[in-house]
């Protein structure tokens, strides 16, 4: 009897799954064949991709011309691409009217400011020195584009243009615009109500106008304010305007962020004796700012393709750049080639950004999800 | 300050939320080392009660004095007295971005100014007492609910605090774990900290209290030694919250 009284647990060894659920037939059973709509989606997808696909790679490879050729891009016409006017035009496009001879600053300029932002994308690296290489970096940046240090030819911002402009803007506006944006969201859940208004009324006021309206504003109203004869640079009045418009919408995503939170965070970290300050700094924003990296890369993507807009106050970022190439009427006409190297460009930065934001996440959230 | 004197003093003590009244008229008294359970039906009070005492909740009548500093909207007083008030939360509230040695060492390092070897050593002495010390590199919630709140509990002694709050620790824990939290905090009543905790855990009540106190809608109903309480109570609504609490 002794035996039934005393059974032992045997818990029984875990095995591996079924060849059933693994295999790259039983993923495509899965994943493209699982029930009737998905097979004949599948299908589909397929049937259209076979009908377009041929005609692209003809059109964009096959018959396309890659040499600068004007005659023989003509000649080609609608049956095959002219990346011609790419290889005629590529300096106007990415330079703009940056002095030919001088581009290779800006050129030097945009290297160590891309190698930069590469670097500081790694967690390992946010150190003290990191924001001295910042001001190193954006201070050469400055002098290499500006000149008129170590017998450097000066050239004026209104002649920059193209890639660098695109760069300098989106990086400066949204490396200033995040810290003012934290700000603005932690005012507007101050328990001071003229704080918290006016965090209200900034972003209200901002959110409800376009961007171009802004820049309208920045570029030819604000002049009329200042007192005669003083004039602020266009660039660094375009600046301010795009950093105080990007703050407004990341400040939203930030409070969102920020009410996100559980109330016992703040409760526990206040029981502690932790001051507001020090709660705020160390268990409020890590928290919240993790919470919405995703919707903060996006507000970055957003931002910087606004860039763009800067064209119509006369300054020739990317986009603008390009307008100048394809005013030249022997190539205007390859303006569908252009755009797709622009767009390219633009691609490779957004879905760099795009990647690097699901990195970071799951980077930051390690341990701090239930495994 | 007196031995005799009382570490927690509450004189006439009035709360509302909006209009809801639910502190009434409370007067209550707390010596040093002394162990209260506070009980009740959910809504009457009793976290609200102890939240007041480290100012999470404030009061808007009476005097509620706390080792001999009163309560009031001198953030300098709240702070001074949170930093002798542990508190442990139903839902544990550890920070789950920081790791369990983070947990402790952060308000020692930040608000005791305590270097961080010795906020460090002194964590893994706390975490050793609620006997979880090979976790102290991971993550919260990479713990059972039960581990969970032994940190908090670890991260809370951190203050080497003179009084701890408990409110309602076992509540959110799957059964398998409340025994494991409840004997760490038997072991701390054995050590002379003033505690206040409410529970519904009336074994434990019996084990360590030296005065059970029941609430209900915002009053202080009865209070009286646990013996006593559990054997002879005198209000009807006590007995029949004991029926019901105790029947199961």
């Amino acid at each position: 009897m002794s035996s039934a009284e005393n059974v032992v647990f045997q818990p029984i060894a875990s095995r591996p799954p079924p060849s059933s659920v693994q295999g790259p037939i039983a993923w495509m059973r899965r994943n493209l064949f699982d029930g009737w709509v998905n097979s004949v989606s599948t299908l589909v997808v397929l049937a259209v991709l076979g009908l377009t696909l041929p005609h692209l790679f003809s059109w964009g490879v096959a018959h396309a011309v890659f040499a600068p050729d004007n005659a023989a891009c003509r000649a080609v016409v609608e049956q095959g691409a002219c990346w011609g006017v790419v290889s005629e035009k590529y300096r106007l496009i990415l330079f703009g009217r940056y002095p030919f001879a001088e581009q290779w600053r800006p050129l030097l300029a945009c290297g160590m400011l891309i190698a930069l932002l590469a670097a500081s994308c790694y967690r390992g690296f946010w150190k003290r020195w990191l924001l001295a290489a910042w001001v190193v970096v954006l201070a050469v940046f400055f002098a290499l584009m500006f000149g008129g240090v170590a017998g450097l030819t000066p050239v004026e911002t209104a002649r920059w243009g193209g890639f660098p402009l695109t760069l300098i803007l989106s990086t400066i506006s949204l490396v200033l615009s995040f810290p003012l944006a934290v700000a603005v969201a932690l005012g507007r859940q101050s328990k001071m109500p003229g704080i918290r208004t006016l965090c209200v009324m900034y972003v209200e006021l901002v959110r409800g106008v376009p961007l171009i309206s802004v820049l309208f504003m920045a570029s030819f109203m604000f002049p009329l304010f200042m007192p005669q004869g003083t004039t602020i640079d266009v660039l660094l009045r375009v600046l301010v305007g795009m950093t105080l418009f990007s703050a407004a919408y990341l400040a939203e995503v930030v409070r969102g962020g920020l009410q996100a939170l559980p109330k016992g965070q703040v409760e526990a970290a206040q029981s502690l004796g932790l001051s507001d300050w020090q709660t705020t700094r160390k268990i409020v924003l890590p928290q919240a700012l993790r919470l919405v990296v995703p919707a903060i890369m996006n507000t970055f993507i957003g931002a910087f393709k606004d860039t763009s807009l800067v064209t119509i106050v006369s300054l020739y970022d990317l986009t603008g750049a390009l307008q100048l190439a394809l005013g030249d009427a022997m190539w205007r006409k390859f303006f569908l080639e252009g755009q797709l190297f622009v767009a390219a460009i633009y691609f490779v930065f957004c879905f760099a950004m795009s990647r690097y934001s699901r990195w970071i996440e799951s980077h930051l959230n390690t341990g701090t999800r239930r495994q | 300050m007196t031995a005799e004197s009382p570490i927690i003093e509450f004189k006439g003590v009035n709360k509302w939320y909006g209009e809801f009244h639910v502190l009434r008229d409370i007067q209550l008294q707390v010596a040093r080392g002394e162990r209260i359970v506070i009980c009740g039906p959910s809504g009457s009070g009793k976290s609200t009660l102890i939240r007041c005492i480290n100012r999470l909740e404030e009061h808007q009548q009476g005097h509620l004095i706390v080792d001999g500093t009163e309560l009031t909207d001198d953030i300098k007083a709240i702070e001074k007295i949170r930093k002798h008030v542990g508190m442990v939360f139903q839902q544990f509230n550890l920070f789950p971005h920081l790791t369990v040695l983070e947990n402790l060492t952060l308000a020692p390092m930040w608000v005791g100014k305590v270097p961080k070897a010795e906020a460090e050593e002194r964590a893994m002495q706390q975490l050793k007492r609620v006997r979880i010390a090979e976790q102290a590199k991971k993550y919260p919630l990479q713990l059972s609910g039960g581990q969970q709140q032994r940190v908090a509990i670890a991260r809370a002694l951190c203050l080497t605090p003179k009084i701890m709050l408990f409110d309602e620790p076992t509540s959110a824990l799957d059964p398998e774990m409340i025994q494991e939290v409840l004997d760490v905090m038997v072991e701390l009543a054995g050590q002379g900290i003033t505690m206040l905790c409410v529970t519904h855990e009336m074994a434990f009540a019996k084990a360590v209290a030296n005065r059970v106190i029941f609430m209900d809608q915002g009053q202080i109903v009865e209070q009286a030694p646990p013996q006593e309480f559990f054997d002879h109570p005198k209000s009807d609504r006590t007995k029949d919250f004991l029926s019901k609490i105790l029947s199961h």
